[in-house]
Order: structure tokens, then sequence, then C-alpha cells
């Protein structure tokens, strides 16, 4: 098992917090969908490579790291990749509804990955880890009693 | 304000609303499925109070001679680490408490049934394998030892 300093997702998504917010802070425009874009490539890059093999991961293992203290505890390096393909989806989603021009959607999806990048950043919640279990929960088909409860 | 601001200022609201909600039920102990599930009214298919929580599963024989801390956790899930090293030092230095570690993803069965919504869940079990008090997120060992008291 990969074994990462807990503080380098929260580092990357402090940097996310701010490119979405700047994302909102312009959309509908140009400038938000060409900055959108380079988030989702991030995403993409965080959830195929591992969350330490990216440039911000890199950011912060030579310039943040060595200026903070060792870390009390490892952190698993699966949860915050599988959250970076999680927000993959989300900006994938985004730029899709913006090209599309439907920006008020492309906005909300946006919202979305937004407010899970503060929870993670702020908090050290991770939004995505925890709505698996849910969609796990829901997805595997329903047991016997279920199947055959009453319709009316 | 343009749409995308809008969104903005919404999200960050959100976020910072869920974060101090979170902050203040994660590790409390209260409550069982019956008192708090979402339909309460209606229990859920197979649930019944009267038997033991692990009674059909493979589990149950492990059930510790006074408690049993019951944590439900999943691969994605950070918290589960911090809530299981806190849980295993409580059950070490407390006679007659075992610490179970469950995987919901392979028991969603279980985690219907009970109604475990999220990871790491842990329930508090008695002698005889029936659920006392249960919290959602990672308890303290201050959190968890008071849960325990209720036992006495």
């Amino acid at each position: 098992m990969n074994q990462i300093d807990p503080r380098g997702p929260k580092f990357t998504a402090a940097v996310t917090t701010v490119v979405l917010a700047t994302v909102l802070f312009l959309a509908p425009s140009a400038y938000a969908v060409g900055l959108l874009a380079l988030q989702t490539l991030l995403f993409a890059w965080g959830a195929l490579r591992g969350v330490q093999h990216t440039p911000l991961a890199w950011v912060f293992r030579t310039v943040v790291r060595p200026r903070l203290a060792p870390p009390a505890d490892w952190e698993d390096a699966a949860p915050p990749r599988f959250a970076q393909g999680v927000g993959f989806a989300f900006g994938a989603a985004a730029l899709v509804a913006f090209v599309a021009g439907v920006p008020l959607l492309g906005s909300v999806l946006v919202g979305f990955a937004l407010a899970a990048a503060v929870l993670n950043a702020v908090f050290g919640f991770c939004l995505g880890c925890e709505v698996y279990l849910l969609i796990r929960r829901f997805t595997k088909p329903a047991d016997a009693a279920q199947v055959h409860a009453p319709t009316s | 304000m343009s749409s995308g601001q809008t969104v903005l200022v919404v999200a960050l609201l959100l976020a910072a609303a869920f974060g101090i909600y979170r902050g203040f039920v994660d590790g409390r102990f209260g409550g069982t499925h019956r008192v708090r599930g979402v339909t309460s009214d209606q229990p859920e298919p197979g649930y019944d109070a009267r038997i033991p929580v692990l009674a059909d599963t493979e589990h149950a024989e492990d059930i510790g001679s006074f408690a049993t801390l019951l944590q439900f956790s999943s691969t994605f899930c950070a918290p589960c680490r911090v809530a299981r090293r806190v849980l295993a030092e409580v059950a070490a230095s407390t006679p007659g408490v075992v610490h179970l570690e469950i995987d919901a993803e392979h028991h969603l069965e279980l985690v219907r049934r009970l109604g475990v919504q999220r990871t790491p869940t842990t329930l508090v079990l008695d002698a005889e394998g029936h659920e006392v008090t249960r919290a959602a997120g990672a308890p303290t060992a201050v959190q968890v030892r008071a849960a325990l008291a209720m036992l006495d």
C-alpha cells in the first residue's frame, strides 16, 4: 500500500479550491472554460497516475514539505486518488455543459467540485470517499425481501 | 453578479455549513438504528432488535465478554484509519472489550440492515451482541470510553 503525507492532498485541495473559485468568478467566459479544462486535466492526472505523481504533489514535496515538521500520521494514497476521479467526472461534465451552451449547469457542477475541495482543504473531509459507500449500497442488487415488497 | 459568482458564493456557504455541522456530530455516540433511523416507524426488512447484530455472520462468536466495538470501514476512507487506532487502543486497555472491524463493501446486507450510512461507523454492542449506541465519524478515546460507561 502506498503511504503518503496527508498534507499533500490537503495542499492539492487548497490549490484546487483557488482554481475552481476563479473559474466560477469568471464564468461564463472563455477564460473560465480554459482554466476548468486545465483543472480537469489535473484531476485526470491524479486519478490515473496517483495523487503523489501530479505537478502539485511535486510542488508540495519540493517547496512546501521541507518547511513543515514530519507528519504525525501517514495516509493511504487510494482514497484521495479515488476523490480525484470524482473531481474529474464533475470537471468533465461541467466542461461539456459549458461547451454545449448550458453555462448555469456547468457552474453548478463546478460548484459541487469546489464544495468538495473546500471540505477537504479546510476540514480534512473527503466527500468523494464517503459517497462511495452510499453509491455501493444503492447500486448492488437488492435482497429478496426488497424485490418482493408489495408495490401498492 | 454573474451566474458563476452566485454559484461560487452558494457553494462556499454550503461547504462551510456542512463542514461545521460534521465537525460537531463526528464521533458523537447517540441513539441506535431504531431510535434515529430515517424510517423509524417502519424498520427495514430483516431488522429485528431482539436478534444480536452479528447473529448470522461469521463474526457471531467473536464478540467481547463485556462489550464489542464494531467498526464499519471501507477502502476509500482515511478517517477509518484513525478510528481503527483509537478503537484498538481502547479495546486493548479495557478487559472484556473486543474491537471488530468489518469491510462495509463486502457486507452490504449487514450495512443495509443496520442502516449504516457512512464509514467509519462504530456500533457499541453489549455482552449479548445487541446494539447499545453508535457513532458516525472517527470518535476520540474519551468518547468511546464514555459510550462504554453506558454499559456499567
